[in-house]
């Protein structure tokens, strides 16, 4: 996937004014919120699951390294491979090679933001192995030639005209409004698919150290299929997904549906732990782990660490009043929303990303939904430090700023800077109250007024007050 | 060699080489004890109220329910239940405690395979190893004699489940997986909860996605 | 405590730099009632802003520079009490900018254990609620976002309005939602700032209140600025005006009057 994030501001400005894509993003606030809302009501103790998923992600990130041998050495003992991947590019070819070592033409692929982040189906089709996505969200959007713009829910920015269309024209069938029918449609379409494909491609939601497990959650079930069918299956997680054992998985899958999308517990959560058993009928014959890093193992031990509490519930993105008015293609990359805004300035560098971390008004609605108590506004914030540090903020910042702090930082020379501010905007308001272009501060005016000073400082008030008082 | 490169970076990042021995026994502690986290209250209660707590969870994630009186009442049960759908065939998993039912007695009306699932498949019928009332959850895995493709391909999956096997939170079923499969897992384990579906057409919910369209739960004393 | 006959609670007023520089009333208004609550209060000369701009900019160096001149100036005071979340927020992210061996650190930490933003010292710290003040209207209340969830004001604010004579309140939908002010995110970001104020002015009417009443005065300019432009008639005032019982100036961004002191 490109990176467009340094376009953050037009894409956001042509998404503002995009008025399908602000119709289908109506959708996901009328939905997720209230459901998340609602199924955390009815979970009482839902704030002391938070505080100890907090605590749980750190304690195991503290012991990240003795957590990975042991997940590692659990899969080998299952029968399954693990491969350890620094980067998008070691992972790619190490999912190619497993691929040719099956001859494999076609893959099915369950739902995986890490993919997407490695950019693996672009890698496979040049290099003659076709990807097939078999969730109903991803498959749309790959008969679209396009990409997510949300972590579960990928064609949020699409609506039933856009799938009922890219049906038509993939499918051959006559058009139809109807979502049940559509859906019957893919289902219909996919099954050969399952049945076809000669290795099946899930991600993880969690990797379970005692027992050398992977788990997928799902609502679909296009994942089980995925990886029963085909023989062999391929798990695409990143190192962080690591949990010590099924009663720790547990914590988490309470917080996970609840916080994702409103629902007590997702319809299928699978765990996969080595290959098919001597006399099971089904199942894949090798089973391998990609294991990759990507930038992760960078974040451990800086302020960056807390970001790898994140289970990739959605709930930021979903309560996100900056997510909600511009869609996730508008941050340009893999991520979206205020997650995204932390990790896309790791994986892609702080000088492309420098836009995203700063489109936020600290808020602080997302740190209020994360189950894993992770304080977002604070990294963004240290993502403007770096960004600062490296002299990357533009220069009408650096010396704004500048000018600001002489006077913010001398009381004297402030009072008398803000007393003549004052009386400039009085003087240019006039009597109505309010200005209506205010130079300098367009980006204010454009949109709306600008209330004038009602009078002379508090401070010069204060001090004639004080001055009167001592005269009596 | 990404891996060594992998470890070296999260130790140097943890300001540490190679972990203490107490910090070794502290992950090997928890690997072996298994600590349980917050169980939520719901799911502490006497037998019966988890039963109930079962049914109504599962209802509510649009799973059928039938309560029967035995065993021996399933092949009707499932005969009538699958007529309702205009359904006859059934996909059975070869567990002897189903093949070993009447099955003959509703032979005109059911046509039963014993295979894996395959493409095209109206129905197929499996035992449930456990029951989670905390969310009306069923978990099922992988064994000679029960497939994981039955959970998945066919557009009914019929299930039975014994009341005995209804557990409240998630946890209990783990004690009694790892007896019931010493030394490692099988090889899938499924925890279902209502029949498959997606949001992902303008966040409207639908029913039957890539799963099973309907999901029955026989529930036997 | 509220009671007036024992020692006066010493308190230095934190102006703010808009209270100061936009709209006097707010921070004379935070006065009075602090009076009425038995305060002693001073306004310590040597301050001037909370250090936001720069903090929220990524430029620590000048943050610490604001905090340390913040710090000296409020030594000495009991309490520190000002008419915003944010600023007040702010002064509780101080500590962060010292590492543990640093003296400042310490210094910052007291500070913050002092320093409460206006309805919740009354409410919380004084279990202040003798109100005296009247209002006619409806009014609608906005959660400022740092007020809300960096120091937990949501019922402060409404248990002190309840005690407003005449005043009717409307809760509005997504009155927790930011209205996208976010200090230079308005300008830096005006679009995307431009569409989250819309949404919160439509919310404000939809409510039927005719004044829109919130504690922090960034917010409160960036609603009224966009009413204005809207040409809504909704007025918009600080909550210590109507608990001051000081609504006699004409609204927020609304001065159809002489200027009463000559420039
Ligand atoms: S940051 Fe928190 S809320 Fe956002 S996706 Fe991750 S876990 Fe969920």
């Amino acid at each position: 996937m490109d990176i467009k994030s340094p376009e953050f501001k037009q894409s956001a400005r042509i998404a503002l004014q995009d008025a399908n894509l602000q119709k289908a993003l109506g959708n996901l606030k009328a939905g997720f919120p209230g459901k998340r809302a609602s199924a955390v009501a009815r979970m009482p103790e839902f704030d002391a699951l938070r505080d100890q998923a907090r605590d749980l992600k750190n304690h195991i990130l503290e012991h990240l390294d003795l957590y990975l041998e042991a997940f590692e050495a659990r899969v080998v003992e299952n029968g399954g491979q693990v491969h350890w991947c620094r980067t998008s590019e070691d992972a790619r070819q190490t999912i190619l090679q497993i691929c040719r070592e099956q001859n494999a033409k076609t893959v099915t692929k369950g739902k995986s933001m890490v993919t997407e982040e490695i950019n693996l189906n672009e890698y496979l089709e040049e290099h003659g192995v076709q990807p097939v996505e078999t969730d109903l969200g991803e498959y749309i959007l790959q008969l679209r030639g396009d990409h997510p713009s949300h972590i579960i829910a990928p064609a949020i920015h699409l609506n039933l005209e856009d799938v009922s269309e890219a049906f038509h024209e993939h499918h051959h069938r006559p058009k139809s409004d109807d979502p049940a029918v559509l859906m019957a449609e893919a289902r219909e379409m996919l099954r050969k698919q399952f049945a076809a494909a000669d290795v099946g491609i899930t991600g993880a939601n969690f990797l379970v150290a005692e027992t050398g497990s992977t788990l997928i959650a799902t609502n679909e079930g296009n994942g089980d299929l995925t990886q029963i069918l085909p023989k062999t299956h391929i798990v695409v997680s990143s190192i962080e997904k690591v949990v010590p054992t099924l009663e720790d998985m547990s914590l988490f899958l309470r917080l996970l549906a609840r916080s994702a999308t409103g629902q007590e517990f997702t319809v299928y959560n699978t765990l996969s732990s080595g290959n098919r058993r001597p006399d099971d009928q089904d199942g894949p014959e090798n089973f391998h782990v990609v294991l990759v890093d990507n930038g992760r193992s960078d974040m451990v031990g800086t302020e960056f660490q807390e970001m790898l509490r994140c289970i990739r519930c959605s709930a930021c993105m979903n309560h996100c009043p900056v997510y909600g008015a511009v869609g996730g293609h508008s941050y340009g990359w893999v991520y979206p929303g205020p997650m995204g805004s932390v990790l896309t300035p790791q994986m892609i560098g702080i000088e492309k990303a420098a836009l995203l971390p700063n489109a936020s008004t600290f808020c602080g609605k997302c740190e209020e939904v994360c189950p894993v108590r992770i304080p977002l506004p604070k990294l963004m914030r240290h993502w403007r430090e770096k960004e600062f540090e490296k002299h990357l903020s533009p220069k009408a910042v650096r010396w704004g700023l500048g000018g600001w702090a002489f006077f913010a930082t001398r009381p004297g020379l402030y009072r008398w800077a803000s007393a003549g501010a004052s009386r400039f905007m009085r003087l240019l308001g006039g009597r109505k109250g309010k200005i209506r272009k205010l130079p300098l501060a367009g980006g204010w005016t454009d949109h709306r007024d600008m209330p004038t000073p009602t009078g002379k400082t508090f401070m010069q008030q204060w001090n004639e007050r004080q001055q009167q008082e001592k005269q009596r | 060699m990404s891996r060594a490169d992998i470890f070296a970076n999260i130790r140097r990042g943890l300001r540490r080489s190679e972990a203490t021995e107490a910090q070794r026994e502290t992950v090997r502690q928890r690997l072996q004890q298994r600590p349980r986290n917050i169980i939520p209250s719901r799911s502490q209660h006497e037998h019966d109220a988890l039963v109930e707590l079962f049914v109504r969870m599962a209802r509510e994630a649009a799973a059928e329910v039938v309560e029967l009186d035995s065993l021996e009442q399933l092949p009707c049960a499932v005969a009538d239940n699958l007529e309702q759908k205009q359904q006859h065939e059934l996909v059975l998993a070869s567990d002897s405690a189903l093949t070993e039912l009447g099955w003959a007695a509703v032979h005109e009306r059911v046509e039963c395979h014993q295979r894996v699932a395959q493409v095209g498949d109206q129905a197929s019928l499996t035992l449930a190893f456990a029951g989670i009332a905390e969310t009306g959850t069923l978990m099922l895995f992988s064994r000679p004699d029960s497939p994981t493709t039955l959970n998945f391909l066919p557009d009914t999956h019929l299930v039975v489940l014994s009341k005995q096997a209804i557990v409240g939170p998630y946890e209990d079923t783990w004690d009694r997986l790892r007896e019931a499969s010493p030394g490692r897992l099988p090889r899938t384990v499924n925890m279902i909860t209502g029949p498959s579906r997606s949001a992902d057409i303008e966040q409207k919910l639908q029913m039957g996605a890539h799963g099973p369209r309907q999901l029955v739960i026989f529930l036997i004393p | 405590m509220s009671d007036t006959q024992t020692a006066p609670i010493k308190v230095g007023l934190f102006v703010t730099c808009l209270a100061d520089m936009f709209r006097p009333e707010v921070a004379f208004a935070t006065v009075k009632l602090l009076e009425q609550a038995g305060c002693d209060v001073e306004v310590p000369a040597a301050q001037t802003c909370c250090g936001q701009p720069a903090f929220n900019s990524g430029d620590n160096h000048n943050s610490r520079r604001i905090a340390r001149q913040t710090i000296e100036a409020f030594e000495g005071y009991q309490y520190v009490v000002g008419p915003s979340g944010s600023c007040i927020g702010m002064l509780h992210h101080y500590p962060e900018l010292f590492d543990d061996r640093d003296p400042w650190k310490q210094r910052a930490e007291h500070l913050k254990a002092r320093a409460f933003e206006i309805t919740s010292f009354l409410v919380d710290e004084l279990g202040f609620n003798a109100i005296e003040s009247r209002f006619t209207g409806t009014i609608t209340y906005h959660d400022s976002c740092s007020g809300l969830r960096e120091l937990g004001i949501k019922q402060q604010p409404r248990q002190l309005l309840a005690e407003v004579a005449g005043a009717d309140l409307r809760e509005m939908q997504e009155a927790e939602t930011c209205c996208g002010f976010g200090g230079t995110f308005c300008v830096k970001y005006a679009d995307i700032s431009n569409r989250m104020v819309s949404n919160k002015t439509g919310f404000a009417a939809d409510s039927d209140a005719d004044t829109l009443v919130g504690g922090d005065l960034g917010c409160l300019l960036n609603m009224a600025g966009k009413l204005k432009r809207e040409g809504r008639d909704i007025q918009v005032r600080h909550v210590v005006e109507l608990l001051a019982d000081m609504t006699d100036t004409p609204a927020i961004g609304e001065a159809d009057y002489d200027l009463g002191q000559p420039l």
